[in-house]
């Protein structure tokens, strides 16, 4: 068994020179026990043993099993030594070897090396300097920069070179339990290992980086999972900012709800002020919708029809889609539909003018029979489309009353397919808390095959309207 | 306004910052002080995020309005001229201080400066130069310098910009121009493009001018970048990747990020709050990746949206998305099959699959050994044969979808 003392636990030039023998002289693997210090380390490993005559025999690995070695040596592994060794060995028998991502042994010595490079980007990353001044006299006080970390691996002095090249005209230190490193603008210097307490213990300037950790910071996107991936709480507390995490987090979703649910403020009035009130909203989405793409109806469609009706109606009557007279005109319900909707709402005493009008689909869907354009039902991908729309102008009017007619208008505002059947006359709560009166379109009374029933529907459909309207008398009179 | 202390302009100018996605450092050239002068450096590779935000976003740069005063009255924006959020106004020093102290302290990569408009665009864009001047010339600071550019400012001071910058930056704001004329009626799409297109050939002229003399200054050598706000206007998702790989074509531009739109406060009535589309927003990253690094087409993704809706599924990934829909080019032989073929397997990233590449020269690969090589052997096992295993019916399976999507309450936090 041959013992190999290493000087320190990052010492990689030591265990390349000691490798490099043992290899050429053919040791096994598991012949070698590596250690750091002198002390012996394993009770069974008897008298160490003078290494074989070296053979001459030249060796020789790719270059980036170096660069693997230099990085997955500083590892806390304490296995690290003899691991690598033994991916030496394999590698220098066979270099293509080092290619091959799916073998155990190197599977293990390149996740080491992945954890090391992390943990040395997160020192580059996490280490906070503070400031002190040194210097007994006063005209003599100059600045020194110190900091305090605490690295997983053997990585501090690996680090070294990335804090002089960013630090350069600085005088600063590290320090951390495995050790200290000291510059002074020229020359640097290591010392023994430090305790946190010979930190300094703030730094005026923390205040103020605070401040902007926590107005950096938008509370309506919350995603402490993300933050916990790439700054884990191991880092912490060597952080001046991470103290308010906590009660950024306990008081996100009180600004966030407190931002939407906030009316909208009288605009200040500069001279670029737009007009920014919920009918120049509604104008402006109008115009948007003109030139909607979001789905294949525009093609075939005249145009967009677009709800109609004041922004303060407090009532929002959703439809289907245009027929052929809407697609032509660019109104909702002016057709034969329109015309009985119109007719229910004078028995029903409601001003056409106080609601507001729309649809769930804003183009007009057919099927061309000759120089007819017969109407054909929205699929549910198309509902689902158009549904940004609807959602928009709902968020504008924000209505007391959401009226659906038919099945289509009750997919778009609810996002399931459920059928009005026997429900029609019934109320439903919104998503967002909107109460939702349900009835049926007024095409499907024209679709009804007698008289009798026709009339039967017409009365039941204006019941259905006075019945929604019947708690908002006083808005409409208004 | 004078009577803020510095402490209350940073919690205001940042607070207004940070509608600005981007805070990467990365790119761009390799520095350092070494010589004992001057300050700062940079990798010229991969940033650094010295710390992240409870929102999951990275803090690398200080992140700053030079003043949140703004002529512009953008629906969408915090700092619009009708808001009546408080205003404040950093000096070119005050500015400059904060940098300095804090990246002395390590806290950061380096600035990120932008401004409201005020006055005219000439006059902002000159108040953001003075910054990045003092900062390279007068402190002779040599870390990550990021500066938005205002179209319609002189070009000479773009140009300025860009010499001392590694990174430049114009925001497309919306992917529609509809959206940009509802929602930011004072921008043009012409402007802005027009802008990005001068940019890059700025940039191209600095890097042929780079060549042919060592000594000619740099010029914005981390390229330049834009944002588009998600969710405001009526662009589904396959409009929006689409936009974003027009505009990579045409500008050249670095990256193009995306912003869920977010509840600001003072919000104008044209634009309804709601919670901002994160999961969307992650989405449409995952389909940028597929663009730039999974020899994607635009159409390829697009192909993974809803053909009805053109919207991308939040519940899994684009990627797998668009393998559910052409099953027919699955599985795919890890042992035979081409990079580009391996690229489209979902569950294998760009890193798994280049191991993939280099083992099967030396082995023919068995379950065991792809299980080393990726992180989830369960969602790989439908679209992939290897010496020991072929899906059989998996593939066709009318449930498949419903087998490897994350089980529902896990989309809760993220529900729009």
């Amino acid at each position: 068994m041959h013992r190999i003392c290493l000087d320190a636990f990052d010492d990689v030039e030591g265990w390349r020179t000691h490798a490099r023998r043992l290899a050429q002289a053919g040791v096994p693997p598991e012949a070698v026990l590596w250690q750091v210090g002198d002390a012996p380390g394993d009770l069974f490993g008897g008298e160490p043993q003078a290494l074989p005559p070296a053979t001459g025999r030249p060796l020789t690995v790719p270059k980036p099993f170096i660069t693997l070695a230099e990085q997955a040596l500083l590892h806390s592994d304490p296995q690290r030594f003899a691991l690598l060794y033994a991916l030496l060995v394999k590698i220098a028998a066979n270099p293509a070897l080092l290619g091959d991502h799916a073998d155990p042994l190197l599977r293990r010595v390149e996740s080491m090396a992945s954890t090391v490079r992390r943990d040395i980007h997160k020192m580059h990353a996490f280490l906070r300097f503070r400031e002190v001044q040194e210097g007994g006299v006063e005209e003599e006080r100059r600045p020194r920069f110190i900091a305090w970390y605490e690295p997983e691996h053997y990585i501090l002095r690996a680090n070294a070179s990335f804090f002089v090249d960013r630090f350069a005209a600085m005088r600063w230190s590290i320090l951390t339990p495995q050790g200290t490193l000291h510059w002074d603008g020229e020359t640097l210097t290591e010392g023994p290992p430090a305790r946190r307490e010979e930190a300094p213990k703030g730094d005026p300037v923390e205040a103020a980086w605070q401040t902007y950790y926590s107005a950096i910071f938008n509370p309506a996107r919350l995603m402490t999972g993300a933050m916990l991936k790439e700054m884990p709480r191991k880092y912490w507390k060597n952080m001046p900012e991470t103290a308010l995490v906590p009660g950024m987090i306990a008081d996100a979703r009180r600004r966030e709800l407190a931002m939407v649910a906030q009316a909208p403020q009288a605009p200040r009035i500069t001279r670029h002020t737009l007009p920014q009130d919920p009918a120049a909203a509604l104008r402006l989405l109008r115009e948007e919708a003109a030139g909607c793409r979001r789905c294949g109806l525009c093609g075939p469609a005249t145009q967009t029809v677009f709800g109609e009706g004041p922004a303060d109606a407090g009532i929002m009557v959703v439809g289907e889609q245009p027929g052929d007279q809407e697609d032509r005109a660019g109104r909702p319900f002016i057709g034969p539909a329109g015309a009985l909707f119109d007719r229910a709402l004078a028995q029903a005493g409601v001003p056409r003018d106080r609601l507001y009008v729309t649809n769930a689909v804003k183009h007009f869907k057919f099927e061309q029979r000759g120089k007819q354009r017969l109407h054909a039902r929205p699929n549910v991908g198309e509902i689902d489309a158009c549904r940004w729309w609807l959602d928009q102008e709902r968020a504008i009017l924000r209505p007391r009353l959401v009226i659906a007619m038919g099945k289509t208008a009750l997919r778009a505002l609810t996002g399931q397919n459920l059928s009005i059947g026997r429900e029609a006359g019934q109320e439903i709560m919104l998503a967002d808390g909107t109460p939702c009166r349900l009835t049926v379109h007024p095409s499907h009374l024209l679709r009804l095959p007698s008289q009798a029933e026709a009339e039967q529907g017409f009365e039941r459909y204006v019941a259905d309207l006075r019945g929604g309207l019947a708690g908002l008398e006083e808005p409409l009179r208004s | 306004m004078s009577s803020l202390s510095l402490t209350d302009k940073l919690a205001i100018l940042a607070d207004a910052a940070k509608y600005d996605a981007s805070c990467a450092s990365s790119g761009g050239k390799k520095r350092d002080s070494r010589d004992g002068k001057g300050l700062g450096s940079t990798s010229g590779g991969m940033g650094i995020c010295h710390a992240y935000a409870p929102d999951g976003r990275c803090i690398s740069l200080l992140k700053l309005l030079l003043t949140n005063s703004c002529i512009f009255d953008c629906h969408y924006c915090i700092n619009r001229a009708s808001s009546n959020v408080r205003r404040a106004r950093f000096t070119a020093a005050e500015v400059v201080k904060l940098t300095l102290d804090f990246y002395r302290r390590n806290c950061i990569e380096g600035l990120f400066l932008s401004s409201g408009i005020i006055h005219s665009p000439d006059y902002t864009m000159e108040q953001i130069v003075e910054v990045a001047r003092a900062l390279r010339e007068d402190h002779d600071f040599r870390g990550y310098i990021h500066l938005k550019t205002i179209p319609d400012a002189d070009p000479a001071l773009v140009e300025a910009a860009g010499r001392h910058a590694d990174r430049v930056s114009i925001n497309v704001e919306l992917p529609t121009v509809s959206g940009l004329r509802r929602l930011a009626p004072d921008k043009s799409q012409d402007r802005i493009e027009g802008a990005m297109g001068a940019m890059r050939g700025a940039i191209a002229d600095g890097h042929d001018a780079k060549r042919r003399y060592r000594s000619a200054p740099d010029f914005a050598p981390a390229g330049q970048s834009t944002q588009m706000i998600v969710g405001a206007d009526a662009a589904t998702d396959r409009e929006i990747v689409a936009r974003a790989s027009t505009l990579y074509d045409r500008f050249d531009l670095r990256r193009v990020y995306y912003s869920a739109f977010s509840p600001i406060p003072d919000a104008s009535a044209v634009l309804p709050l709601r919670r901002p589309p994160l999961m969307r927003e992650h989405r449409l990253y995952q389909s940028d990746w597929l663009l730039r690094y999974y020899g994607f087409s635009p159409q390829e993704v697009g192909a993974a949206a809803d053909p009805a809706t053109g919207m991308l599924p939040l519940d899994i990934d684009p990627k797998l998305a668009w393998a559910l829909r052409f099953r027919e080019s699955f599985p795919v032989d890890l042992n035979r099959a081409p990079r580009e073929l391996l690229l489209r397997i979902p569950g294998l990233g760009v890193r798994a699959v280049d191991a993939i590449l280099s083992a099967r020269r030396l082995r023919q690969l068995r379950l065991e050994d792809v299980a080393r090589m990726t992180v989830s052997l369960r969602k790989l096992r439908p679209f992939i044969v290897t010496a020991d295993w072929r899906p059989l019916a998996l593939t066709d399976r009318s449930d498949l979808r419903a087998l490897l999507a994350p089980k529902p309450a896990q989309l809760e936090l993220f529900a729009a």
